[in-house]
C-alpha cells in the first residue's frame, strides 16, 4: 500500500486519538467521559500503525507524527496507578519492616559500625575520661558540659515554644540531612556511609560517657530518652541502604554493576523514605517533649523505654504474615 | 547501480529506540549535557529564590522564623526535584522551560522511589567539585545519565512536541515510477525530500538531488524534478 493510501484510510482513527489525547489530564488521567477500553483499542492500532509505517519505508515526517501518538498513549497506558494513601498505610503497616528484615546483612553491618564504636569510646572514657579529646574538641566538650550541666537547670526557665520551633526545623535539616547523605553517599563504594555511621558511633558514644561519667545522668538521659531510638535506628537503617549501594557496585553478583545498582537503590530507598519519616518523628518528640524541663523524670524515662520497645517490636514484628 | 545509504544499525543521532508491550518500538531522545544544565540552571535559581524570601520573611519572625527558614531550606534541597517529577509528571519547572521530562529507562512516566533515589543521589552528583560527577558521567554514558539516572535507572529526555494538525500542501506535479528497485529506508528517503525540500533552499535542494542525478541518469539540474516525482509515485496519487 501506499503511503498516500495508507494515511487516508487512517486519518480519520489518527485524527480521533488525538483527539483523545487533547482530552487527558493531569497526571495521565483520562478524560471523565473517556472509555478506556476505545482508548486502548486504538493506541494499540495506533502502535501497529507505527509498526506497518517502518516497516513499509513509509516518510520520516509519517513516523515522526505516529511515534509522538504513540508515546504520548504508551504514558497514558503505563502510568502506574496506586492511592498514595493506602500506600503509605501499607509501607509503615509492615512493608518498611518487612523490607529492613529482608536486608537484615546490612542492617547487621551498620548495627556494628554505629554500635562497636558507640561501645568502645564509651568504655573507654568511663576508664580513661580524658579519651574524650581524642573524638571531641575541647570547646565542644565545655559546651556539652554546660548543656547538661544540672546545677545551671535547677532554676532555669521552661524554653519559649518559639525557640523549641527554631530546634524542630534545626533537627528536621540537620538529621534528615545526614540519613540523606548516609543513602547517597553510598554511591562512593559505601566509604560515606561508613564513614556517617562510625562517626555518630563514636559522637555520640563520646558524649553519653562523658556527661554520665560527670554524673549528669537525670539532665542527659532525661533528654535524650524520648527520641532516641527513632534517631539512632533511623541512623543506622540509612546507612544500611547506602550500604547496599555501595556493595552493589562492589559485588555486583551475577548481574552487570549497573542492574546490580539500580536493584539495590530501589529496595534501598524505600529504607530511607522510612528512615526520613522516623527522623522527623524523632525531631517532633526531640524539639516538642524532650526539651520539656517540665516533665517528671520517671514518665519521661517510661516513655523511653516504651518508644524503644515499640520501634525494635515493630521491626521485628510487623508485617510478617502479608507476603511482601 | 547501487544506493548506499544509512544503514538502520550504524545511527549517528543519539535517538533511542525501547520496545514497548504491543512490540512496537518507540522513539525517544535523550537530552545532552547543555540542555539540561540550562534546565538545571533555572531550578537552582528558583530553589533558591525560595529559600531567600524565606529568609527575608524570617529574618523579621524571630526564632519561629528560624524554624521556619531551616524546613524550607530542607524542602527545597532535598525534595523540589521529587515533588515536581512525582507530581507533575517528570517535569520541573526547569525541564519545563527547556521541554525535557524525566522517565523511567523502560519509557514509563517515573514515580515516587526512581525520583527519591535520583535526587538524593545529586548529593553525590556534585561531587568532588561542581558537579563534576555528573558531567563526567553524562559525557560518558550513551544516554547522557548523570550517577543519579544510573542508580535510579531513569532518563531525561526531549518531551515530544505539542500536537500539531498535519497540513501536507498537495503537490501539483506528474508523478514518476522509480527506475530501479528500492529498499524500504530508499523509499523513505525519496518521498522524505518531496515532503522536505519545501523546507530547504533551493540551491541546497538542488545539490542534495545532484547526487542522485547519475543513479536516475539524469542531468544534475533536473535530478531535484526527478527525485520529487518519484518520491510523489511512490508516496501515492
Amino acid at each position: 500500500m501506499k503511503q498516500q493510501a495508507f494515511e487516508r484510510s487512517r486519518a480519520d482513527l489518527w485524527a480521533r486519538f488525538a483527539g483523545r489525547l487533547q482530552g487527558v489530564k493531569q497526571g495521565y488521567k483520562l478524560a471523565d467521559d473517556e472509555d478506556p477500553q476505545a482508548f486502548a483499542r486504538e493506541y494499540e492500532q495506533l502502535a501497529r500503525d507505527l509498526n506497518l509505517a517502518r516497516a513499509r519505508g513509509y516518510s520520516r515526517s509519517l513516523l515522526v507524527r505516529l511515534n509522538d501518538l504513540v508515546v504520548r498513549g504508551h504514558n497514558v497506558v503505563y502510568v502506574y496507578r496506586t492511592s498514595f494513601l493506602r500506600a503509605m498505610l501499607r509501607f509503615l503497616g509492615g512493608g518498611f519492616a518487612a523490607r529492613v528484615r529482608q536486608e537484615w546483612r546490612y542492617v547487621a553491618v551498620a548495627m556494628a559500625l554505629f554500635w562497636l564504636p558507640f561501645a568502645a569510646i564509651w568504655i573507654t572514657i568511663a576508664l580513661a575520661p580524658e579519651y574524650v579529646y581524642s573524638v571531641m574538641a575541647p570547646l565542644d566538650v565545655a559546651q556539652l558540659e554546660a548543656m547538661y550541666d544540672p546545677s545551671a537547670r535547677v532554676l532555669g526557665p521552661e524554653r519559649e515554644a518559639d525557640s523549641d520551633f527554631a530546634m524542630f526545623g534545626f533537627y528536621i535539616w540537620n538529621n534528615i540531612s545526614i540519613g540523606f547523605q548516609a543513602f547517597a553517599g553510598g554511591l562512593i563504594f559505601g566509604v560515606l556511609s561508613v564513614f556517617v555511621l562510625v562517626f555518630n558511633g563514636l559522637h555520640i558514644g563520646a558524649a553519653a560517657g562523658h556527661l554520665i561519667g560527670l554524673g549528669f545522668e537525670d539532665t542527659f538521659l532525661s533528654f535524650v530518652a524520648g527520641h532516641s531510638a527513632l534517631e539512632l535506628i533511623a541512623i543506622v537503617l540509612s546507612g544500611a541502604a547506602g550500604l547496599m549501594l555501595g556493595s552493589a557496585l562492589l559485588f555486583p553478583g551475577g548481574q552487570p554493576r549497573g542492574a546490580a545498582l539500580r536493584d539495590a537503590a530501589a529496595r534501598g530507598v524505600e529504607i530511607v523514605m522510612g528512615c526520613a519519616l522516623m527522623l522527623l518523628g524523632a525531631a517532633f518528640i526531640e524539639a516538642f517533649w524532650s526539651s520539656s524541663t517540665l516533665l517528671p523524670l520517671m514518665l519521661k524515662y517510661v516513655f523511653g523505654i516504651v518508644m524503644w520497645v515499640l520501634v525494635l517490636g515493630y521491626f521485628l514484628f510487623a508485617g510478617r504474615n502479608r507476603g511482601s | 547501480m547501487i544506493l548506499r545509504m544509512q544503514a538502520a544499525n550504524t545511527r549517528l543521532d543519539t535517538s533511542l529506540h525501547l520496545e514497548t508491550p504491543e512490540g512496537t518500538a518507540v522513539e525517544l531522545h535523550p537530552a545532552g549535557i547543555v540542555t539540561r544544565a540550562v534546565a538545571f540552571l533555572v531550578d537552582e535559581l528558583i530553589r533558591w529564590g525560595v529559600v531567600a524570601v524565606t529568609s527575608i520573611v524570617a529574618g523579621v519572625a524571630g526564632n519561629f522564623g528560624m524554624g521556619l527558614f531551616l524546613v524550607v531550606l530542607f524542602l527545597t534541597y532535598w525534595l523540589y526535584g521529587v515533588a515536581f517529577e512525582v507530581l507533575n509528571n517528570g517535569v520541573t519547572p526547569g525541564k519545563r522551560s527547556q521541554g525535557l521530562r524525566v522517565v523511567h529507562d523502560n519509557g514509563t512516566p517515573i514515580r515516587l522511589p526512581a525520583s527519591m533515589v535520583r535526587n538524593l543521589v545529586l548529593a553525590v552528583d556534585l561531587l568532588p567539585m561542581a558537579y563534576a560527577g555528573a558531567i563526567v558521567s553524562m559525557l560518558v554514558t550513551a544516554r547522557f545519565q548523570r550517577l543519579g539516572d544510573l542508580a535510579a535507572g531513569t532518563l531525561v529526555v526531549h518531551d515530544v512536541p505539542e500536537l500539531s494538525v498535519d497540513g501536507a500542501a498537495p503537490q501539483d506535479m506528474v508523478s514518476r515510477a522509480a527506475p530501479f528497485p528500492l529498499k524500504a529506508e530508499e523509499t523513505a528517503a525519496f518521498v522524505g525530500f518531496l515532503e522536505r525540500s519545501s523546507t530547504l533552499t533551493d540551491a541546497r535542494a538542488g545539490e542534495l538531488a545532484a547526487i542522485l542525478a547519475p543513479a536516475l541518469g539524469c542531468a544534475e539540474a533536473e535530478a531535484r524534478g526527478q527525485v520529487e516525482r518519484i518520491g510523489l509515485g511512490l508516496k501515492g496519487e
